[in-house]
């Protein structure tokens, strides 16, 4: 975990008075509505359909226990008792009113945490690999670069006032699990042949309303220089960006209508002055941050844990089903990685209690080290846990209800918060989620579907990312009615790829029944072990609209 | 079009100051060859006529900054830039720009819709001078600009970057424990 240091706290401290007096002011009538608006939304503070929302940043995902507990008692006193985990790893409270939320910041400032440039035209909380530091599969840590990343994006005066909100996501495993394909930049940190760290960078992707899969801009960047060169694309991006249309303000778009060759050359041009300049990295940067991502004091778990742990597995088929839908293999033996699932049937996606958080943060301190990480599916996740613990850990999330088993199923959906809280909205989007979790209730059936991605969102704002869903839902409005569109085969990670429009749209109700005929398509026609996303690769969109508007 | 009437309070060097200039907003028959002295005008205006010390330009956001129009700005005896909308953010790399690469050491001041919550990093970004707009209130402004104590990036204000700041005082407190 990130500690603050004297600067950190003083920084997040100076920044909740001045959002006290911005407060004041605004209250007092001296800001105008037009004018708050940016002030209040660059500290995370929405203005929604039926209150004000909090949108608290949680770093590249990392969470610690003590964090977490102070988020709990925040929802429960000023809020209704629950928090709302979203795609972008952070942290929404729905109902805070207006005026408590000076203070809020500062009792968030009191666990190192905050909600600066949560919103607003700016660039936003950076995202990562939820397995970072712990996947078998990775290269290069991700979380010390996305802190420095954290640094040099916070109140970085020249860029507050971009053209449209800006999103960073980084990995450094041969797994893209942050989406780093759809992002305004995406980065792939790997090292070369001497084992130095090199930045590949993506730039130009993003989801809402014209879905974008960001394209290479350099493929091999020293690291030294990852910083100068983030300042150049955001420079040109400034000063480039469309300002005259909202929906056309992205990188996205510029990077499209420039075409990629003309991006990178304006950002080589932009770079070529700030390169080698003081923002360029150094050895020393590097290590005085990893030095806060060691690796915790794990202990040796012997082989006759693992072989007890393995046994287990093979005897008690609950328990397998746990492991083998929640529970990742880690980069030390003995340890794997424990997701938390908070979606199912009846509850909405991502929402957990303040009773919940406190008791979740217990389980991270006797579990795993006192940390956790949110993923962008809208679980949570203990990185450290001993095989040896894994029996009893998952008794006491049954207890809790965080055990169900079906982490990657259709039933791990992803959901925005639509209708029933977003001012944005065409359509709600949890009770389309319940309904279809309800109806797939079966463990069996969700196994036998194997890796399914169901990704729901109330508006072409696509918070809910159901472009790369492979089977999407989107809310549309049609004459001030409800209608859901349904898209196949779009897809996240390192083959990514744009889920296509099957037909017309259909009524809330008829939602399950179209997915269930979606279902009936991929059952029928894949062959042995092939996924919903490789059978619909090979067979197309065709089939399905036959049969399901037959 | 930046709009300026006598009550807007200019702010420079962190003090309300009289403003001697007279900003011309719009381009009209008079805009074409200029003769009031002590006028801000815009930039394509400015570069047609003579230079003299009490005839400046004002930038519109969307000004690139090619090597003829910084050659000629050098000689500027100010250089205005203009915020059609606050939540316009050109004017900032603006700035720096003409700072940092271009070494500019004149007076860089924000005009148009200037409030009182952008100076900070305005401030941040190399403006000196903040021709505010008029319903602001002088003393919350003057108040915002110290907001902040230390930042992470560098700008302007700021030839070190945090990390490196880390680095230097973790050498000092070595070398202070050392004498101890
Ligand atoms: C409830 C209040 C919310 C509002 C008003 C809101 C607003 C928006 C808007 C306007 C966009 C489109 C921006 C664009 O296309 O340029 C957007 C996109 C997005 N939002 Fe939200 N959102 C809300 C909640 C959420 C939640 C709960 C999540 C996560 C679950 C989220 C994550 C995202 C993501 C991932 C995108 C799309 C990615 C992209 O634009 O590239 N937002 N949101
Ligand atoms: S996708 Fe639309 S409805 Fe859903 S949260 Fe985003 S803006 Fe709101």
């Amino acid at each position: 975990m990130y500690r603050y240091d004297n600067h950190d706290q003083t920084l997040v401290d100076e920044r909740v008075a001045q959002f006290r007096d911005q407060m004041r002011r605004y209250l007092e009538g001296k800001i105008s509505e037009e004018e708050f608006l940016p002030i209040r939304v660059q500290n995370g503070l929405y203005v929604q359909r039926y209150a004000p929302m909090l949108r608290i940043a949680i770093p590249y995902g990392m969470l610690a226990s003590y964090q977490l507990r102070k988020l709990g008692e925040l929802a429960a006193r000023y809020d209704r008792g629950y928090g709302h985990f979203t795609t972008r790893t952070n942290l929404q409270l729905n109902w805070p009113k207006l005026e408590d939320v000076p203070e809020m910041l500062a009792q968030l400032a009191s666990v190192q945490m905050h909600s600066i440039q949560t919103s607003g035209n700016d660039i936003r909380n950076t995202t990562t690999d939820q397995f970072a530091g712990i996947a078998a599969d990775e290269e290069v840590d991700p979380r010390p670069w996305c802190e420095l990343i954290r640094q040099w994006s916070t109140f970085h005066p020249e860029f507050y006032y971009l053209p449209r909100k800006f999103k960073i996501a980084v990995t450094g495993a041969a797994e893209d699990r942050a989406a780093i394909q759809v992002h305004d930049i995406g980065l792939r940190l790997w090292r070369n042949d001497a084992g130095d760290v090199r930045v590949k960078v993506l730039v130009g992707g993003g989801l809402g309303r014209t879905p974008m899969i960001g394209e290479t801009i350099c493929e091999d960047l020293p690291w030294q220089h990852l910083l100068t060169y983030l300042e150049a694309v955001l420079r040109v991006y400034n000063q480039f960006g469309r300002r005259d249309n909202k929906f056309k303000a992205r990188i996205k778009i510029l990077t499209k209508a420039l075409g990629i060759d003309e991006m990178r050359r304006r950002v080589e041009e932009e770079w070529a002055h700030l390169k080698d300049g003081a923002q360029t990295l150094n050895q020393q940067a590097i290590d005085d941050m990893a030095a806060h991502f060691v690796d915790p004091p794990r202990r040796k778990v012997d082989d006759a844990a693992i072989e007890a742990f393995e046994a287990l597995r093979r005897d008690n088929r609950a328990f397998a089903r746990f492991v083998t839908n929640n529970v990742t293999d880690h980069k030390v033996p003995g340890y794997k990685a424990v997701t938390l699932s908070l979606k199912r049937s009846g509850h909405s996606p991502g929402d957990v209690t303040s009773e919940q958080m406190a008791q979740i943060a217990d389980l991270a301190d006797e579990y795993s080290f006192g940390e956790l990480r949110v993923t962008h599916e809208q679980n949570l996740v203990l990185s450290d846990v001993a095989v040896d613990r894994i029996e009893e850990l998952w008794h006491k999330l049954e207890e809790l209800r965080l055990a169900n088993p079906t982490v990657g199923t259709l039933a791990d959906l992803i959901c925005c918060p639509g209708g029933d809280y977003c001012a944005l909205a065409n359509a709600k989007s949890i009770p389309v989620a319940q309904a279809i979790q309800e109806r797939f209730d079966s463990l069996d059936f969700l196994y036998d579907l194997g890796p399914l991605d169901l990704n729901i969102s109330g508006c072409m704002n696509a918070c809910g990312h159901h472009h790369v869903g492979h089977i999407g839902i989107l809310g549309v409005d049609k004459k001030g009615e409800e209608y859901y569109q349904i898209s196949l085969g779009g897809s996240q990670g390192n083959e990514s790829s744009l889920g296509k429009i099957l037909g017309p749209s259909f009524f809330r109700e008829d939602v399950p029944e179209v997915i269930d005929k979606v279902l009936q398509v991929y059952v029928g026609a894949r062959e042995a072990d092939e996924t919903f996303i490789d059978t619909y690769r090979r067979i197309g969109l065709k089939p399905f609209k036959e049969h399901v508007y037959a | 079009m930046p709009e300026q009437t006598p009550q807007r309070p200019l702010i420079k060097e962190r003090r309300l100051v009289e403003d001697a200039w007279v900003l011309q907003s719009d381009v009209d028959d008079e805009g074409a060859n200029p003769v009031k002295p002590m006028t801000i005008v815009r930039l394509d205006v400015w570069l047609a006529a003579e230079r003299r010390d009490d005839l400046a330009p004002w930038l519109p956001s969307d000004t690139q900054l090619d090597e003829d129009t910084v050659a000629a700005l050098r000689d500027a005896p100010l250089i205005a830039i203009d915020f059609p909308k606050f939540t316009d953010g050109r004017g900032y790399s603006l700035a720096r720009v003409l700072r940092e690469r271009h070494g500019f050491k004149g007076e860089i001041r924000a005009v148009g819709d200037v409030l009182i919550d952008q100076l900070s990093y305005m401030a941040r970004c190399g403006f000196d001078a903040f021709s505010l707009r008029e319903d602001q209130v002088v003393e919350d402004a003057l108040a915002s600009l110290t907001v902040f104590s230390r930042h992470y990036q560098v700008s302007v204000d700021n030839p070190e970057p945090m990390f490196l700041r880390r680095q230097r005082e973790a050498r000092e407190r070595q070398r202070e424990t050392a004498v101890a």
